[in-house]
């Protein structure tokens, strides 16, 4: 009976294993294009479960923007090629990293500028205390 | 009060009720309703084989001339069953055409959908793939294009197309192209 659990045991454990995870095998000519493809895909947004990159969801959507970021690799495009790509069709919000541009300057330099006037305040308080 | 004082404290209260207002506002936005970067520009390309004419490849050039819909829709798709009536109303106007983007679904399926449920569109292309949708800058269904006459897109709507989301936002680009075109 004991040897049967143990055996149920590593069986269950077997079944587990991370390999059975896998979402989709694609045959790679180079590791260089497999690390491209592991790159690209981590940087891009999946648009329907929106905290999620397109290496990571499961959704449809994400599956079919793998597919056309494996294509493109394949058919010898470049990393800009197939971000622009995407970024013509969905927009920026499908980078993880926001574009440097007149319209996000406030996204970048905010947490700096209120850096500033917190330092501002702060050695305004300091003088004035020392004055005092 | 000193006059610096006075002045950084309504600087710090400007401040203050600036990120307030900018954080606020963003709790009452919808981050599932994403803005097509399709509006203002031409619709591009949507050569696919028609539903119940195979033999015809269907085209975004077929939109020039009239004011169009193109529904993106499958029929395992729930929020696609509840518009359905509304577009099925909306087929009544003259001055309106709907197409249909039959996407990742089985061609027997949505025949039966539109056998059963009524069919709105003038054709319905066949994407079982969703590579053409993927051009369309589509990510789920249901989704709505409109079109003005000379084929730019002039709205897009996630998700159901409602009687509301009709009279609030759809209906007023419509007066203002039956206005200027």
């Amino acid at each position: 009976m004991i040897n049967k659990l143990k055996g149920l045991f590593i069986l269950i454990c077997l079944f587990t294993s991370p390999a059975w995870c896998a979402q989709d095998t694609y045959h790679w000519r180079s590791t260089d294009e497999s690390t491209r493809f592991k790159i690209l895909t981590s940087e891009l947004r999946c648009l329907v479960c929106q905290n999620q990159t397109i290496a990571e969801s499961n959704a449809p959507l994400a599956n079919d923007l793998r597919e056309q970021v494996f294509k493109k690799i394949q058919q010898g495009e470049s990393n800009k090629q197939i971000i622009d790509y995407l970024v013509v069709r969905y927009g920026d919000y499908i980078l993880y990293r926001p574009p440097f541009r007149s319209s996000t300057l406030l996204l970048w330099f905010g947490p700096f500028l209120l850096l500033g006037f917190g330092l501002f305040f702060l050695i305004y308080l300091v003088s004035k205390n020392k004055r005092d | 009060m000193s006059l610096i004082k006075k002045i950084s404290f309504i600087l710090l209260l400007i401040i203050v009720s600036g990120i307030i207002a900018v954080l606020g506002r963003s709790l009452f936005l919808d981050p599932n309703r994403l803005p097509s970067t399709l509006i203002g520009k031409s619709t591009p390309a949507l050569e696919l084989p028609s539903l119940f004419y195979p033999d015809k490849i269907t085209s975004n050039k077929d939109f020039l001339g009239h004011i169009t819909l193109l529904n993106v829709w499958a029929s395992w798709c729930r929020a696609c069953a509840e518009e359905h009536a509304f577009l099925m109303e909306l087929g009544r106007y003259e001055y309106l055409t709907i197409y249909g983007l039959n996407y990742k679904d089985e061609k027997d399926n949505a025949k039966k959908y539109l056998k059963d449920h009524g069919n709105p569109y003038k054709w319905v292309a066949v994407d079982p793939k969703g590579q053409a949708a993927i051009d369309w800058g589509v990510y789920g269904s249901p989704e709505t294009f409109l079109i003005d006459k000379k084929g730019v897109v002039r709205y897009r709507q996630v998700g159901a197309l409602t009687p509301k989301v009709w009279e609030e936002s759809i209906r007023p680009i419509i007066d203002a192209i039956r206005n200027d075109q």
